[in-house]
């Protein structure tokens, strides 16, 4: 090992590898542009100028930058109000995830725990079958959670996939010993959890809160479902109604003056749309970043 | 076995089987506090629902309530049956679904091997680190995105179709709009997919070939294996156990096709392709109020999911010795 290290230029690897390695690397660089450029793309767009996009000037740099559209996007109080529920959604429904779900990973994480067959029968079961969308919402409907926050907060409020990745990372990760040596010292399992698992644990609990939090931010169907009040809306039902304007689809949820707006060829409005809305998620993923490698890692092994 | 090795060291437990298993439940009473919540979540949102599927068999009028409601047999079921356009929801579902499995899944695996054997390691991780950006992008933001590009003359697909059509490479009354096309639904469908997923869907098969020691590849080297068997030989095995898990959790969606993006990509012209079982529960069981009809419908599709599911379960561990299977 330590001659490799000390001597990289030393070995030539033979003509076929470095075609190969070469090879891979022209398909990356494609992957690269595959996935970059309409990226790019989107963004130049919301800086450019209506009439650049209108006339297809825009092919990888912003034509005549203009912050116009972002302008626009901001005076109006239908995305303001977007905007702050869908935050309001994403603190407090990704709160109730983190809560639940480290309260469920952590019993089951021990292999002694009484009754943890009937558990994990429980939630096999649901992982193999679910009741589908209309009793679900009959039950919602019974518990008086439609139209009101609760609709949202509760839904998906325990993802049993994640909270099974959170239970693999408990296990896997934190010696026994490291347990019972606190239980000596007069920890009890309240304890063992707030001091020893989640401070261990940091890594998968942070790709999991982005795993729920981007869930919450992106999700709008179950606002569709359940939402009628317009002041309850999450930010992903106006952009649908803004974005897929022009296509028949009940245009109540934003005001007419802005939709007439929009759809007067003012296409950099949708894309300062795009890139205002979807930056929060990009953000918080960076945030995360570096816990990655290693808490993504968890999800791949078989607990 | 436990409670007669207990029995010699430990004379002041509880002797008999029974005795014992309720002190041991009663020693774990945190633990066991910790799972009210999750649990009567669970029971509520999960359990709960299943007492409603009776409605299949039922006709459901919202002021009667679930038993007050008269039993049809199974008239909800023929219902669908009777639907003239049965067969073609079934094979659009069907259709759209093994396109998105044949295609999207080997992608990230090949993706992942590529970005694993490449030797520009800056330009792999500038490449990981941008494919998953499109992973956040939310499906009403994405479908937005195709509208804007594929517009046939504001976006950048009618763009390319004036230049072609100035050259005369084209026929010059040729305005194909790709978004109201019957036949380019699934296209378009499918491949929005994969280029939203294909960059996430590395990390795991990624995460996993690093995993694999060193040892091994050095121990082939000396063997003289060149790059492409070592790909053959260590890395493809390494990931085949992540590959298998992965297959059958997607394996068990087969009957669900994620109906949020299908509803959103959906127009007037398109429909003949693009509706599919989901997207009419949603259409005449909730938002036109037959509910004994869409959830009889939707009872259907999740029978079929979950047989998938076991099924491909089980060939799975039968293949590799019950290594493979996820439970």
């Amino acid at each position: 090992m330590a001659l490799f290290k000390k001597n990289p230029n030393k070995i030539i690897e033979p003509v076929s590898d470095r075609v190969l390695q070469g090879f891979c690397t022209v398909i990356i660089l494609l992957l690269l542009v595959v996935v970059g450029y309409p990226v790019v793309y989107v963004i130049s767009s919301s800086f450019s100028s209506a009439a650049a996009i209108q006339s297809g000037r825009v092919v990888f740099l912003p034509i005549d930058p203009t912050l116009a559209g972002y302008k626009f996007v901001f005076q109006y109080d239908t995305v303001w109000l977007g905007y702050r529920n869908s935050l309001f959604y994403t603190v407090f429904g990704t709160i109730i995830n983190m809560f639940l779900s480290i309260l469920f990973a952590y019993p089951l994480s021990k292999s002694d725990l009484p009754l943890r067959g009937f558990y994990n029968k429980l939630i096999v079961v649901t992982m193999l079958f679910g009741a589908g969308m209309i009793p679900t919402f009959i039950l919602k409907s019974k518990l008086g959670l439609v139209d009101t926050i609760w609709a949202i907060l509760l839904s998906g409020a325990v993802s049993i996939h994640n909270t099974m990745i959170i239970r693999t990372s408990f296990k896997s990760s934190i010696p026994k010993e490291l347990y019972e040596a606190a239980k000596i010292d007069g920890a009890n399992d309240f304890k063992c959890l707030t001091s020893i698992a989640i401070p261990l644990s940091k890594a998968t609990l942070s790709v999991i809160t982005l795993y729920y939090a981007v869930g919450h931010w992106n999700q709008y169907f179950t606002a569709m479902i359940y939402l009628r009040n317009k002041n309850l809306f999450p930010l992903q039902i106006f952009l649908r109604t803004i974005l897929t304007a022009g296509q028949s689809i009940d245009a109540s949820s934003v005001s007419e003056t802005m939709l007439q707006q929009v759809q007067d060829g003012t296409q950099q409005i949708k894309y300062a749309l795009i890139v205002v809305s979807t930056v929060p998620v990009i953000l918080l993923y960076f945030i995360v970043q570096k816990y990655f490698k290693k808490g993504v890692m968890v999800g791949s092994i078989k607990g | 076995m436990v409670s007669k090795r207990l029995k010699s060291k430990d004379p002041d437990l509880v002797y008999n089987q029974k005795g014992y298993a309720w002190n041991k439940f009663k020693s774990s009473w945190q633990l066991q506090l910790m799972l009210v919540l999750p649990l009567l979540y669970i029971i509520i949102f999960h359990y709960g629902p299943m007492y409603g599927i009776q409605i299949a068999w039922r006709n459901y009028r919202a002021r009667d309530g679930i038993w007050g409601s008269a039993w049809v047999g199974w008239k909800n079921f023929q219902e669908f049956f009777a639907y003239y356009k049965w067969k073609t929801l079934v094979k659009n579902t069907l259709a759209i679904s093994f396109y998105q499995l044949l295609a999207g899944f080997p992608i990230p695996i090949i993706l992942a091997l590529f970005l694993h054997v490449s030797n520009h390691k800056i330009l792999v991780k500038i490449t990981q680190n941008v494919s998953y950006i499109p992973h956040f992008i939310s499906t009403v933001i994405m479908v937005g995105i195709l509208n804007q590009v594929f517009n046939p003359i504001t976006g950048f697909y009618g763009h390319i179709m004036k230049v072609l059509r100035q050259h005369k490479i084209i026929s010059s009354n040729n305005y194909y709009d790709i978004l109201s096309s019957e036949g380019a639904f699934r296209h378009l469908y499918v491949w929005s997919g994969i280029w939203q997923a294909m960059g996430w869907g590395t990390i795991l098969y990624i995460a996993a070939l690093a995993a694999v020691s060193p040892e091994l590849h050095e121990a082939a080297t000396i063997d003289g294996a060149s790059r492409w068997k070592r790909v053959l030989h260590v890395d493809i095995p390494t990931i085949l156990p992540t590959i298998s898990i992965m297959f059958i959790l997607r394996s068990g969606h087969i009957m669900s096709v994620g109906y949020e993006k299908v509803y959103l990509m959906q127009n007037k012209l398109n429909i003949n392709k693009s509706e599919v079982i989901s997207t009419y529960v949603y259409k005449y069981g909730l938002a036109k109020n037959k509910l004994s009809y869409g959830s009889a419908i939707g009872l259907m599709n999740s029978a079929i999911n979950s047989v998938m599911i076991i099924l491909v379960n089980f060939i799975a561990n039968k293949l590799s010795d019950g290594e493979a299977g996820l439970f």
